[in-house]
């Protein structure tokens, strides 16, 4: 983790970083246990074609919930990140590995984040998050308005 | 498509919700959150916390259990299978701590009619159980229109 920011250091626009995470069909049953949120489109390929998806999606408070993570390192703090939403705007398709471990990875994503304003009167940041799924040279926006507010006073 | 607007405004029965290290560690792990304060109770008090504090959007698991109570409320008439979750926000007042006995209450904001479909907003607020503020969660799910309904 790199040194805690201070107020001082931080300017409009600065990039605080980024980060790629990917996801994998047993990354959804993980998240499914740990959160209580066993809704069969995020398991079971039958049911989201039925409900007319494509295939298996991530839950979406799991790309919000793994994107954040390159705020709370950068704060030094999670208890710093004192706002965070989103919109989910596209869902993220996670097929089922072709072959090899259900661990393997059908799903790529890139966080990047800005600070998009700063106010002095509260002490606050707040990182606007760009959060894109990856596939091949082409690159999808999943969230939109994906803000966190960081406290540093 | 039968969604009722007369609940706007209610707030349902509150849900109570034990926090966990290992339920905090558990979520850290599934959400990849890797920063120590989350795994490791020396880390968290080194910041000045009680215990492991959980990830920022760890709060879900507790407002889900408290909206479960609108979606399942047949006066409101939410078809679960028909919902896509649309947007979702964290409003931290102080940090949710293993430890905690937390209490959750869920409000119906608003049911906002589009076409044959909705989009329905809630609030759930947060507290432990000397009444200490953690975190207001509002949540909109948008409730797709049947199929035989659809353009």
């Amino acid at each position: 983790m790199s040194p805690t920011p201070t107020w001082d250091q931080l300017e409009k626009g600065q990039n605080i970083g980024s980060t790629t995470f990917s996801l994998s069909r047993a990354d959804l049953i993980r998240y499914a246990a740990a959160s209580g949120d066993h809704n069969p489109i995020h398991w079971n390929e039958r049911f989201a074609r039925e409900v007319g998806l494509d295939g298996v999606i991530a839950h979406g408070m799991l790309t919000m919930g793994a994107a954040v993570g390159l705020v709370t390192d950068w704060a030094g703090d999670p208890a710093a990140v004192t706002d965070y939403q989103t919109r989910f705007t596209k869902p993220v398709p996670v097929p089922d590995a072709a072959e090899g471990s259900p661990e393997t990875a059908t799903a790529e994503l890139a966080v990047t984040g800005k600070i998009g304003k700063l106010d002095e009167d509260s002490k606050t940041a707040r990182v606007d998050l760009t959060v894109e799924l990856v596939e091949g040279e082409e690159r999808t926006k999943v969230l939109t308005k994906s803000q966190a507010v960081v406290s540093f006073g | 498509m039968s969604i009722n607007t007369a609940r706007e405004g209610h707030t349902y029965p509150s849900v109570d919700y034990q926090v966990g290290s290992e339920a905090i560690r558990e979520f850290a792990v599934a959400v990849k959150n890797q920063h120590p304060s989350h795994h490791q109770a020396e880390a968290a008090q080194a910041l000045g916390h009680r215990d492991i504090i959980a990830p920022p959007s760890f709060a879900v698991v507790v407002s889900q259990k408290a909206e479960a109570e609108v979606v399942k409320d047949p006066e409101v008439g939410i078809d679960f299978s028909r919902v896509v979750h649309a947007d979702e926000r964290f409003t931290h007042h102080s940090p949710i701590t293993a430890g905690d006995n937390l209490t959750a209450a869920t409000t119906l904001e608003r049911i906002r009619i589009m076409g044959a479909g909705a989009m329905v907003t809630t609030s759930t607020e947060i507290h432990t159980e000397d009444g200490t503020r953690r975190a207001t969660v509002t949540s909109s799910l948008l409730v797709r229109a049947d199929d035989e309904e659809e353009n």
